[in-house]
């Protein structure tokens, strides 16, 4: 018990003075897990979206892919990552592997199934007529989407969310295309483990609440974003 | 006549191998009116859907203002006009930020569009509910701010996709009277398109009748109503009595007809021979008892049979009888039905005018 109250003290004491290489690592999984959220918001809205609103030939495989890929262990992504930018694999010229770039393509290829598939059940929510009215009032196709998701944006706000979770808390992919090198690709997740390996437990301690507080603070924001937009019932009369 | 704003010709909608639409024209006059009734499944909604450039035909061509409709302009045509469904769709947003999204979509500015927003707001009675979310609105409300966003938008044309049959009978009636009364004093072209006969018959200067996916006909509301031009019109506009014949003998003006189980004197001039259908609405036919002095004068335009079944029918009571091979339908008054205490299985006689009888002719 001993240790942990040690831990927990130490941990606070880094985090309060600002310890220089937490803070960085901390800044780095921000920006690297950001990077591949928002890659796969650009990848996974509009693919959910095609797969929600129309149908064409391999549309039921693409589903299932999709819906797979939402259950995608990080440490196969990681595997397959590496093997593709392996200095003998197919990418391997460009000379990728162990840096940051490599982290957000392995993070982009766990992320956007699931922002991809969340945003194909949120526009599966809406009611298919909304469209025929909406463009029955004048919409263009562009004015369309943008109101439609604009209807959806509390299932859409749980896609970002649930893409943004995944990733900054995963751990194998990133230690293995980003290969936990310090000062260039270590983030929270991989130095955790490292200093756990390590014996090292106030700053593993540290550096695991630092990732609490942020996956407490991004759902925080969005699920107060959520509430306020909740429908608001009436006073029974 | 007036100009044909838009008109569709040689019509043809597939979703794979069956068949929705199959028509060869229709054009809606500016000014006018029109309800397209027919039963669940007609192609009614494809067929508004078309009008209102919202999905392209396999087959055909759409004309607006004598122009071809092209796929570019589509947009440009659909923000001419303005269609409401059967559900409300209204936004997650406030019923006034809902009614004003067509005027945004087109790109105006604040102050007109609340210009004309507002008004129409006050007009379908709903002002005082501007600011209140939409989704806190009831059924008549949500479809009063429905009409609004499309009334603002001041559309050539509007088309109207059974926009009161969810609601209640007496809000149906309100809103229905409302519309009826905006479209005239506007001058909106509008197409309603509907199952119910009596909202058609409240609402249309035109009526065409889609059954099957095929326009079966097309005309006045009292042509169509009083008129069937076949069996299937007929029975759709109210005919529930449709009896087979074949003229015995006939004169400039009227003929006696054969039909199974007894004769009939029918108005209008026919031939010998020709085969016809009777068609009887239920209010057309009196019931009686087989000793009742009426059923006993004269022979012809009276039939024998039995009560199937008594039904109570709003003011009405409707009895199904069976004369013969025939069956009918027939309305009595409550009083009559306390009079003659007809039940089922009971002997009945039943008879109407020559007058009453609307004739098609077997084909």
């Amino acid at each position: 018990m001993e240790l942990v109250w040690q831990g927990i003290k130490h941990a606070c004491w880094l985090l309060f003075t600002g310890d220089a290489e937490v803070l960085g690592i901390t800044l780095f999984s921000l920006q690297v897990s950001g990077a591949a959220t928002g890659l796969s918001l650009v990848v996974g809205i509009p693919l959910g979206i095609l797969l929600a609103m129309k149908r064409f030939p391999g549309h039921g495989l693409a589903v299932s892919l999709i819906n797979t890929g939402m259950g995608l262990p990080p440490v196969v992504v990681g595997l397959f990552v590496t093997i593709f930018l392996w200095r003998s694999g197919p990418l391997g010229y460009m000379e990728l592997l162990y840096t940051p770039t490599a982290m957000i393509i392995a993070q982009v290829v766990i992320a956007f199934p699931i922002v991809a598939g969340l945003t194909m059940a949120a526009f599966q929510s809406l009611n298919p007529n909304l469209s025929l009215q909406l463009l029955g009032i004048g919409a263009s196709t562009p004015q369309l989407l943008w109101l439609l998701c604009k209807e959806a944006r509390l299932p859409l706000l749980a896609a970002i969310m649930a893409g943004f979770g995944g990733v900054i808390s995963e751990v194998g992919a990133s230690m293995m295309v980003g290969g936990n090198i310090r000062g260039q690709t270590r983030v929270l997740t991989t130095a955790t483990v490292l200093e756990t390996g390590k014996g090292n437990f106030e700053i593993a301690i540290a550096l695991g609440l630092i990732l609490l507080v942020l996956t407490f603070a991004v759902n925080l924001l969005l699920t107060h974003i959520q509430q306020r937009e909740q429908i608001r019932w009436p006073k029974p009369s | 006549m007036a100009e044909a704003l838009l008109t569709l010709r040689d019509i043809l909608v597939r979703y794979g191998p069956s068949t929705i639409l199959e028509f060869s024209s229709l054009a809606i006059h500016a000014g006018e009116n029109l309800a397209v009734i027919g039963p669940n499944g007609a192609g009614k909604s494809t067929l508004l859907r078309l009008m209102g450039q919202l999905q392209q035909p396999t087959q055909g061509k759409i004309y607006f203002h004598d122009s071809e409709v092209i796929p570019s302009d589509a947009l440009a045509i659909r923000r001419r006009m303005a269609s409401v469904f059967q559900e409300p769709l209204l936004l997650n947003a406030s019923v006034y930020d809902n009614a004003a999204l067509g005027l945004r979509l087109r790109g105006l500015d604040r102050r007109s569009i609340e210009r004309r927003v507002q008004p129409w707001l006050e007009r379908l009675g709903i002002g005082h509910l501007m600011r209140r979310r939409a989704r806190s609105l009831s059924g008549g409300e949500a479809q009063r701010a429905s009409l609004a966003r499309a009334l603002a938008l001041d559309p050539e044309m509007l088309f109207l996709d059974e926009p009161f049959s969810p609601l209640d009978p007496p809000t149906r009636e309100g809103l229905l009277l409302d519309l009826e009364r905006i479209l005239r004093e506007t001058g909106i072209t509008a197409v309603l398109v509907t199952h119910d006969r009596d909202e058609a018959f409240m609402f249309g200067d035109r009526i065409a009748v889609l059954i099957g996916g095929k326009l079966l006909q097309t005309g006045s509301t009292t042509e169509v109503f009083t008129h069937p031009e076949n069996l299937e019109v007929a029975h759709f506009v109210g005919f529930d009595t449709r009896i087979p014949g074949i003229v015995e003998s006939a004169s400039d003006e009227s003929a006696q007809v054969r039909v199974n189980g007894g004769c009939a004197q029918v108005v209008g001039n026919f031939q010998a021979g020709e085969q016809l259908f009777l068609c009887l609405r239920p209010e057309d036919i009196t019931v009686s008892l087989p000793g009742a002095e009426a059923a006993k004068s004269s022979a012809c335009n009276r039939l024998h049979g039995k009560a199937l079944k008594v039904t109570p029918w709003g003011a009405h009571y409707r009895v199904a009888l069976s004369c013969g091979e025939n069956r009918l339908v027939a309305f009595i008054t409550r009083p009559s039905f306390l009079e003659l205490k007809i039940a089922e299985r009971d002997e009945v006689v039943a008879s109407f005018n020559a007058s009453a009888v609307h004739v098609i002719k077997r084909k």
